[in-house]
């Protein structure tokens, strides 16, 4: 509640703990594809950031979390029944040497890899603002971009990075 | 990329909710789609000429309540099905009370009709024309509102196009209002409705593919 108003210390535990209970939610779900888990994970707490102007203080945070990472999960098995009906069979054995033990944590697909081939005034203002940590004004100084500019491209840069994650299996 | 440093990077910078809330981005699409409208039937058609009489008459009225009626549950369909986890149970009931309104009137107007005037009532002189021409005029609502919820987060796509398509269809009647010259409210009652129901089953139709987020 308090990351919404702007708080980011509280809004960084609150992705913390989400995390946390996304990544048992979906282990139960995807059991046959652990290496799906943490990606989704990851897609879902995207997916809030993104979305969080959807979330409602007269309803249960619980159930608009849950009904986020619901979608993303449905929106997955729609993905890979697509992506199936385009490869042939042999994929599904590859599959089996490519099942990871690593960490959980660890996602499979890149996000580092998918912000770098976003458009520079999408993927400047966010590696400034979000990743440099410095505030719209010297994110603009740096760049060499408006202060409105640098607003609009960290929103529109991180949809543009959700709508990437849905192209890539 | 791992996770924690995912959540590292949301929660830095400016984390507080951007942007109007929902129901202004709503009014702000439907009052640009109802302008284009508006445009539409004067370019294409025209304001009917009787129009300053016609609003004397209770029978306007009806019609456009009717019509805005189903506008306004249209918008509170679309509310509820752009928020995750939002409830829905009062929907159908919302949609369901305007069109059993105006088939109440229908039916009174028909049993009070000399048999042989029924038919007039229902078919008028335009049901060919009229759900077709509330569905033109539909455009522009129609993409709006779409572009409104897809910024949104709806979680069920087919419902979602559907309450926005159905949005759009009764914003556009409300403005063919307007050019149409039928009375009667068996016509009202079905035509005006089927045209409504036109972008709303192609906007459940589209919900699937261009709702995705």
């Amino acid at each position: 509640m308090r990351g919404l108003a702007g708080d980011n210390a509280a809004y960084q535990t609150f992705l913390t703990q989400l995390s946390a209970h996304l990544r048992s939610f979906l282990r139960r779900r995807l059991a046959g594809l652990p290496d799906d888990i943490e990606d989704l994970v990851q897609e879902s707490l995207l997916a809030v950031h993104n979305q969080r102007h959807t979330y409602d203080s007269d309803q249960p945070l619980s159930a608009w979390v849950q009904a986020i990472a619901r979608y993303k999960l449905v929106d997955l098995f729609r993905r890979r029944a697509a992506h199936e009906q385009l490869n042939d069979p042999l994929d599904e054995e590859m599959e089996l040497f490519t099942t990871a033990d690593a960490e959980a944590a660890e996602a499979r697909r890149d996000l580092n890899k998918l912000l770098a081939e976003l458009p520079d005034q999408l993927r400047l203002p966010i590696v400034h603002t979000k990743l440099e940590g410095l505030s719209v004004k010297e994110a603009a100084d740096v760049s060499g971009m408006s202060e409105s500019a640098i607003k609009v491209g960290v929103h529109r840069g991180l949809k543009a990075l959700a709508a990437k994650i849905r192209g890539v299996l | 990329m791992k996770t924690d440093d995912l959540i590292t990077m949301l929660a830095t910078g400016n984390v507080a909710v951007d942007g109007p809330p929902p129901t202004q981005r709503y009014a702000a699409s439907i009052g640009w789609g109802a302008l284009g409208a508006g445009l539409l039937m004067l370019l294409l058609l025209q304001i009917r000429h009787d129009l300053m009489q016609a609003i004397m008459l209770p029978m306007f009225w009806v019609k456009i309540g009717f019509v805005a009626s189903l506008a306004a549950a249209g918008l509170f369909a679309a509310l509820r099905l752009s928020r995750p986890g939002a409830k829905i149970d009062w929907v159908p009931l919302a949609l369901g009370l305007p069109v059993l309104g105006i088939w109440g009137v229908a039916a009174f107007a028909l049993i009070e009709a000399e048999p042989l005037e029924r038919s007039k009532l229902f078919f008028g002189e335009t049901w060919k024309t009229c759900p077709l021409l509330i569905a033109l005029l539909s455009v522009p609502v129609f993409a709006a509102v779409m572009r409104t919820m897809k910024n949104l987060a709806p979680t069920r796509l087919r419902l979602a196009g559907f309450a926005a398509g159905l949005l759009s269809g009764a914003v556009a009647a409300v403005v063919y209002c307007l050019h149409c010259p039928e009375m009667g409210a068996p016509f009202i009652g079905f035509w005006y409705l089927l045209g409504t129901l036109i972008p709303a089953g192609i906007g459940a139709l589209l919900g699937d593919r261009v709702l995705r987020w």
